[in-house]
This record gives C-alpha cells, sequence and structure tokens, in this order.
C-alpha cells in the first residue's frame, strides 16, 4: 500500500475524528439530566440518540456531556419519564 | 437488563461532534444504518445534508471510507467502485449510497435510474427529509403536498414522487422504506439487503427539525406518528413480492390508522393548512392505501 | 518482431488502452468516439481484456463511474467529444481535485450550436484550467503510444493527475494507417502494474475523500495540483524519452520541432494537420524560406520553456487556432503570448483563427499564411494581430 503518510498533501482526505466541529456540548440551551432511581436501563435513550453521545457503562446510559446538543429527543423517547432537561447554567 | 445492545452494536461508525442539528433524523438513522452494515462498507455521499455533517477538512466523522461525490453522481460512481471491488474478488465490502431526497429524487435520479437497470451490487439508500434541506429548505421533488418550503412558500401543490415504485419497475432484488422511529424493522430490513446479490434501495424517512419546523426532541415521535397515520408506509418488496412490515402492517384497515391530522399538527410546515387541504391530504393517503391492497 | 496493424485513430486507441492493461472503462457513446468504445467492448467480450466494462447512462456518469473506479485502485478509461465532454465537465474538475490517475480520450469536435460532428479543439481546450495534463496527438500511432504513456504519467507518485489525450475528429480518430503495435511484454515492462497510491479508499484504514473544506485550507489544495502539474513537466519528457528507448519511437516531450534549428520564423499548431504544416514548411523551405514548425503536443503543462527557447531566435511566431476564445483571440494563440510575453526580446505573434468546426487546413492555407508573415517582416504589408481566416465575405458584409 503506498506511503500511507503522504495522502493528506495529495488530495482532499479526512481522517475520522470524534468532534469534527469542535466540542458540540457547547450549542446546548437544555442539558438532559437522567434520575437514575427511575431509570429501568432500558436503553432506549441510547437507541433514539441521534448524536450517539449516550454510551452504555454497566448496562446503564451514560450522557457525554461534551458533545450532547441538548435535542431532547432522549428525554421525550424515555418511557418512564427519567430524563428531564434543565436549563443550562 | 437492556437486549437492546444484541440487536444494535455498540460500536458508533459515525462519531458524535459532527455537523448535525440537535435533533436531526438523518444523524440518527446513519448510527443504524453504519450499524448494520458494519466497517467493511465503502459510503458514497452526494452533495446533501450529510456532505456538511461529516464535518471539514482535516477531520470527518465516518469511521467508513468515504467517496464525497458531485450531487447528481452518486449511482454513477457507485456502479465504478462495486463493478472494481468485483473484479478484484473484493464482494466481502458493502458499496453503499447514502444520499438526500434531492439527490436521489431529482438530480439524481437518472443515475440511480441507470445503476438499477444494469443492476450492480449496491445498496442505495435515500434518505428522505423531503426538501433540499442542505441549501435551505427548498422544495424538492420528494417534497409531500401543502408543504411550507422556501421555494412554495404558499404549500408545495404537487404529491411526493414515489421513488420505491419507480424503482419497482427496474425489476430490482430489494426494495424497502424505513424510519427512525422503528430501528428494529431498519435493522433487520438493512441486514437481508446485505446479503442479497444485486440492486437494493432503500427509502428512509427523515424528520429534520429545521426544515418541518418543530422542537427537536419531537424527531422520532414526528417519525413515529408519520407511521401511524399510514402516511409513511413500511415495506419491503422482495423479489417483486410486496410485504407491509412492523405497525404498518395492521394499518390496512382505515379505522386503525390515526388520522393524518395527527401528524400534520406536530409540525409548522403544515400549520397554515386549510381544511380542505388536510382533507386532501388524508384522501391521498387513503387511496394509496387502497392501492397497496390490490398488491 | 514488428506487429503491423492498419488501424483507424480510434482502433489504436483501444489498442492503446488494451496494452495498458486498463481494469475499467466506462463510457457513453458519440460521434466521432464511437468506434474506441466498440473496439474495447470487443476486445472484452472476446476474453483479449481483462475489464470492466460499464455502459452508463450519460457523459456524467461515465466520468463518475471511472472516478469511482479509480478511487478503489482501477487503472480506469474513458473517452467523450465536445457536448459529452460538457456534459461530463464538473466531473472532470471533480477528478483532477480528488487526484485521480485516470485517462481520458477526447476526440476533438466542434460544439453545438449549429450541430458540427467535425474537429474543432474548443472542446480540448476547455479542460486548460480543470488540473488535467493535456496531450495531443496527432495520428494513429501517437494516439496509442500517447495512451499507453498517459498512465505513466498520471500514476508517477510526484503528479497523480488525471491525463486526456485528444486526437481530431475523422481526420485522425477514422483514418486508417499502418500502426506498429507495441510487443505486451514491453509495454508491460514500461508501464508496470498499478500501484496502490496513498489515498485510495480502503476498509482497513478508513478516510474520507472530498470533505468540506473552510476558505483557511482550500486554496493549498489548489497549490498541490499546481506543484503536481509542474511535475508533470519531468514525468512528460521522462516519459516520452523512456518509450522512445524502448520502442524506437518519441515524439519530443512537450513540443515536436521540425526543422526550427535556424529558422526565422515559426509556425505553432496542435493536431493532425501539423502533418500540413510540415509540408508547407517543406515546400516554403525549398523556395528558400527559413521556416520551422513546433507542434504543441502538451497543452498542460503549457510548453513555455521550449517555446521560449525557440522564440528567442526567430522574429515571428504563425499560431494555427483551431479555437477561439471569443473576446481575446485564438485559445492556443493566446497562450502562446502569456507565455513569451516575458521574453526581453519577443517575435510578433500572429494569431490565424482557422479550421473551426472542420474545416480544412491544408499545406496550402498553411503557406499562403506563413507568405503573408514573411511580408509583413519585409514591411510589404500589414496583418492584424488575430485574424478569422477565409471568413464567408458574404456573411462579413452582411
Amino acid at each position: 500500500m503506498g506511503d500511507r503518510s503522504r495522502y493528506r498533501y495529495i488530495a482532499p482526505v479526512a481522517l475520522p475524528t470524534p468532534g469534527a466541529l469542535g466540542k458540540t456540548g457547547a450549542w446546548r440551551v437544555l442539558k438532559p439530566v437522567i434520575d437514575y432511581n427511575r431509570c429501568t436501563k432500558c436503553l432506549i435513550c441510547w437507541l433514539y440518540c441521534p448524536e450517539g453521545s449516550i454510551t452504555v457503562e454497566e448496562g446503564r446510559p451514560n450522557i457525554d456531556y461534551e458533545y450532547c446538543k441538548g435535542c431532547g429527543v432522549c428525554a421525550n423517547e424515555c418511557p418512564v419519564k427519567a430524563i428531564r432537561m434543565v436549563r443550562e447554567e | 437488563m437492556s437486549k437492546l445492545t444484541e440487536v444494535f452494536p455498540e460500536e458508533e461508525y459515525i462519531l458524535k461532534g459532527n455537523a448535525s442539528c440537535p435533533g436531526c433524523g438523518a444523524a440518527l438513522l446513519l448510527r443504524y444504518v453504519l450499524k448494520a452494515l458494519g466497517p467493511r462498507s465503502i459510503f458514497v455521499i452526494p452533495a446533501c445534508c450529510t456532505s456538511v455533517i461529516a464535518g471539514p477538512l482535516p477531520r470527518t466523522s465516518f469511521k467508513v471510507p468515504v467517496m464525497h461525490i458531485a450531487f447528481a453522481a452518486s449511482a454513477a460512481t457507485a456502479s465504478g467502485i462495486s463493478e472494481m471491488l468485483e473484479l478484484r474478488g473484493r464482494e466481502d465490502i458493502n458499496v453503499v449510497v447514502w444520499a438526500g431526497d434531492g439527490g436521489t429524487v431529482d438530480i439524481g435520479l437518472q443515475a440511480l435510474s441507470g445503476a438499477a437497470e444494469r443492476g450492480h451490487n449496491i445498496i442505495y439508500i435515500c434518505y428522505d427529509n423531503e426538501a433540499y434541506m442542505n441549501t435551505g429548505i427548498q422544495r424538492s421533488g420528494s417534497t409531500p403536498l401543502w408543504a411550507w418550503t422556501t421555494t412554495t412558500p404558499s404549500g408545495n401543490p404537487r404529491p411526493k414522487k414515489n421513488l420505491p415504485f419507480i424503482m419497482q419497475v427496474h425489476r430490482i432484488p430489494y426494495i424497502a422504506t424505513g424510519s427512525p422511529a422503528y430501528p428494529n424493522d431498519l435493522m433487520a430490513k438493512l441486514r437481508k439487503a446485505k446479503k442479497i446479490k444485486g440492486f437494493k434501495y432503500i427509502h428512509l424517512h427523515t424528520p429534520c427539525p429545521p426544515g418541518w419546523r418543530f422542537d427537536s426532541a419531537k424527531s422520532v415521535e414526528v417519525a413515529r406518528l408519520a407511521v401511524l397515520t399510514g402516511a409513511w408506509i413500511l415495506y419491503e418488496i422482495e423479489n417483486g413480492v410486496f410485504r407491509l412490515t412492523g405497525p404498518s402492517k395492521r394499518l390496512l384497515d382505515k379505522k386503525r390508522r390515526k388520522p393524518v391530522k395527527e401528524y400534520l399538527k406536530l409540525q409548522g410546515r403544515f400549520r397554515h393548512l386549510t381544511r380542505e387541504q388536510i382533507e386532501e391530504i388524508q384522501r391521498l393517503i387513503d387511496e394509496e392505501w387502497e392501492r397497496i391492497k390490490s398488491l | 518482431m514488428r506487429n503491423i496493424k492498419v488501424l483507424t485513430g480510434n482502433w489504436a486507441a483501444a489498442y492503446g488502452a488494451k496494452l495498458a492493461r486498463i481494469d475499467f472503462v466506462s463510457a457513453y457513446p458519440i460521434t466521432p468516439q464511437t468506434s474506441v468504445i466498440e473496439k474495447l467492448a470487443e476486445f472484452i467480450d472476446k476474453g483479449e481484456l481483462k475489464a470492466k466494462m460499464v455502459r452508463v447512462e450519460s457523459e456524467h456518469s461515465a466520468m463518475a463511474a471511472v472516478i469511482g473506479a479509480a478511487a478503489v485502485g482501477a487503472r480506469a478509461f474513458t473517452a467523450t467529444s465536445a457536448q459529452g465532454l460538457f456534459y461530463m465537465y464538473e466531473m472532470v474538475w471533480w477528478a483532477a481535485g480528488a487526484r485521480l490517475p485516470i485517462v481520458m480520450g477526447i476526440v476533438t469536435r466542434a460544439l453545438a450550436p449549429p450541430w458540427s460532428i467535425w474537429t474543432d479543439h474548443a472542446d480540448f481546450l476547455a479542460l486548460r484550467d480543470s488540473g488535467w495534463i493535456l496531450l495531443f496527438a496527432r495520428n494513429a500511432q501517437e494516439i496509442l503510444d500517447t495512451i499507453i504513456q498517459a498512465y505513466r504519467i498520471a500514476e508517477d507518485e510526484e503528479v497523480m493527475l488525471p491525463v486526456a489525450v485528444g486526437w481530431d475528429a475523422f481526420i485522425a480518430s477514422h483514418t486508417a494507417e499502418p500502426v506498429d503495435v507495441p510487443e505486451q511484454e514491453i509495454v508491460d515492462e514500461y508501464l508496470p502494474r498499478k500501484k496502490a497510491f496513498s489515498h485510495m479508499l480502503d476498509v482497513d484504514n478508513p478516510f474520507s475523500l472530498g470533505n468540506l473544506a473552510f476558505p483557511d485550507s482550500y486554496m493549498e489544495y489548489r497549490w498541490l495540483i499546481d506543484r503536481a502539474m509542474n511535475a508533470a513537466h519531468k514525468a512528460i519528457v521522462e516519459a516520452d524519452r523512456e518509450f522512445g528507448e524502448l520502442f524506437g519511437r518519441s515524439y519530443g516531450g512537450l513540443i515536436e520541432k521540425y526543422r526550427c534549428e535556424d529558422a526565422n520564423v515559426v509556425i505553432v499548431m496542435m493536431g493532425a494537420s501539423s502533418g500540413d504544416g510540415m509540408d508547407a514548411v517543406d515546400a516554403l523551405r525549398d523556395r528558400g524560406y527559413k521556416i520551422g514548425l513546433c507542434r504543441i503536443r502538451a497543452v498542460r503543462p503549457f510548453p513555455v520553456k521550449e517555446l521560449r527557447e525557440v522564440a528567442r531566435t526567430v522574429d515571428a511566431v504563425l499560431v494555427l487556432d483551431r479555437a477561439v476564445s471569443f473576446g481575446i483571440g485564438g485559445t492556443l494563440g493566446s497562450e502562446v503570448k502569456a507565455a513569451l510575453y516575458p521574453l526581453k526580446e519577443k517575435p510578433l505573434v500572429f494569431d490565424f483563427i482557422a479550421g473551426l468546426g472542420g474545416r480544412d487546413v491544408d499545406a496550402r492555407l498553411i503557406e499562403r499564411l506563413a507568405l503573408r508573415v514573411y511580408d509583413v517582416l519585409d514591411g510589404k504589408t500589414e496583418v492584424e494581430e488575430v485574424e478569422w481566416v477565409d471568413i464567408n465575405p458574404e456573411v462579413v458584409k452582411a
């Protein structure tokens, strides 16, 4: 395979990077907060997050606030209403 | 303990921190599509929202190889890639087009029709947000009847072009529709398509908060109502055999379909509708279901 | 062991592509290109060429398919003319911007309206800003040879740019001549199998090709193309020289000089009619005129250095243009003037627009124009800087 290191200096090549547009968490007006006492760990929030900024840690959903854009889909879809959208400080 | 992660692999191939709007239906669908088709895929993406969502040089949000290409060219570019991979015996690699409605139904239609007629081994996915969203919400051939767009400020006077049925007469082995509100249904279809050799066409309903004018939190809900009112029909056509899937299976009976008003009222792009217009939209939907009964 | 076949220019192109062991061809039929792709279809059908052919539904798709195939490592080929080239025009620029080593044959044809299928250089020259390397062949032998050379140049790691090889409609494309078809083994020596290149799409090392670039980064990609184009100068010269060593034929690199050594007037032209130009030179030399001919073989990179060297010792340059850039003059003539301008001592440049839409440019015409230039040098007459040759006087008067 040709000299890979040169490709950035030949063609318009872009490399996979999280945060391609920066820390999109800065876009938020409202922030989702999970009440883990109500959370049943169904992971529907993880499934429906358009950003993929919810990860599964030990079976629990975990929001990455560096990238969460505050869209509110997780809160809207949670079947037990365990997620509240609160104003960002 | 959720079984979801058994059906949906945890690994993300569309990385967070991309340029998609909050609540973007396309970004959500991409997560599913990439999970289903996996890392051994080469994506061809024409000019569309995703060209921007991917992010600016030198970074990209896609963890699979992507060939960005001009607006009208995606199906033809994919044709070249798939033929070459076949020549090299690399049929283990999926060649996937991920194109918006504009690049499929309008400017991309010629290349799509040609590629389908030639029968290349490609999965062509149209994510349909029902207007030229990337350029600022202008009307496309896929914009539904009476929807507001910037170029149809009083409402789009023509009904939506039915691409899946246009693809049907190309005699391709697999056609399916999908919705982000029903990811299980979508995953099953994508996994099926992956295993079929030939030209596969998948048409995905893609809610767009800024374009359809609704609160981003309702993105999945809007998609769900589209299906439950019968405005968006979930089906597949496998070797010419039509089959309803998911919740759409139950909706042949009009009484089981929610009135389309339930779907329209969530969206600002339909806010200006008169009663007559809503009735007209309802009638079109009912007619489409009648037609489906005969398939 | 020489293998002489009687081939038209188009068939010679197909043989060239076959010998170059292309992997992939995608094209849409247009007169006068059709026999190129028909011949390639025949080769593939007979199993003589192991390549995929995609019979697309438009030229735009032809270039898109070729781009797709090249991006995953194919040695890819296409061919077109005039309207077809312009239909695929946005994709042609895409190929150069994506730095894909594609080779395209252009059978040069006039642009409509009105419809014309005859030769004209406007279509070929419209590529001059695109980042494509542009080479023009004048006869069937050169077409075959240049297509093979083109892959060598395109795939050079310092270059990585697509190459268009042009030749004249009908005069070259459909005229049959004896052509020495090289042996496959020797071509393989000259042109090894295509190497994987660094920006080839690869599932084992995923990256994207062609993302968005903000103003702070776009310009560098264009600069890189320019650098590659400058590197192409050396690549073209070497490709031609090494071709000469292996096959016994070469074409002078970027320009072919004919009897220029002590010339005081040099004809500059491109394409099949250069042969007529050389006949004119011979006829005038017999009459004592010190005239030479410089055939432009490479339009991009433009042979600036080579032309300045020739121009340094001549009094006048006579450019024959089969293309015009309305509002400034002949297309080739404008380029020649731009190349020569920085010289402290410049020759006069006479730009004659002739032969558009396939109108004949023969030795007698060229002689006539050359004699007028000599008359200017002797102070006996004046000639406009840019002159359209033999326009119907009724039209001019109307």
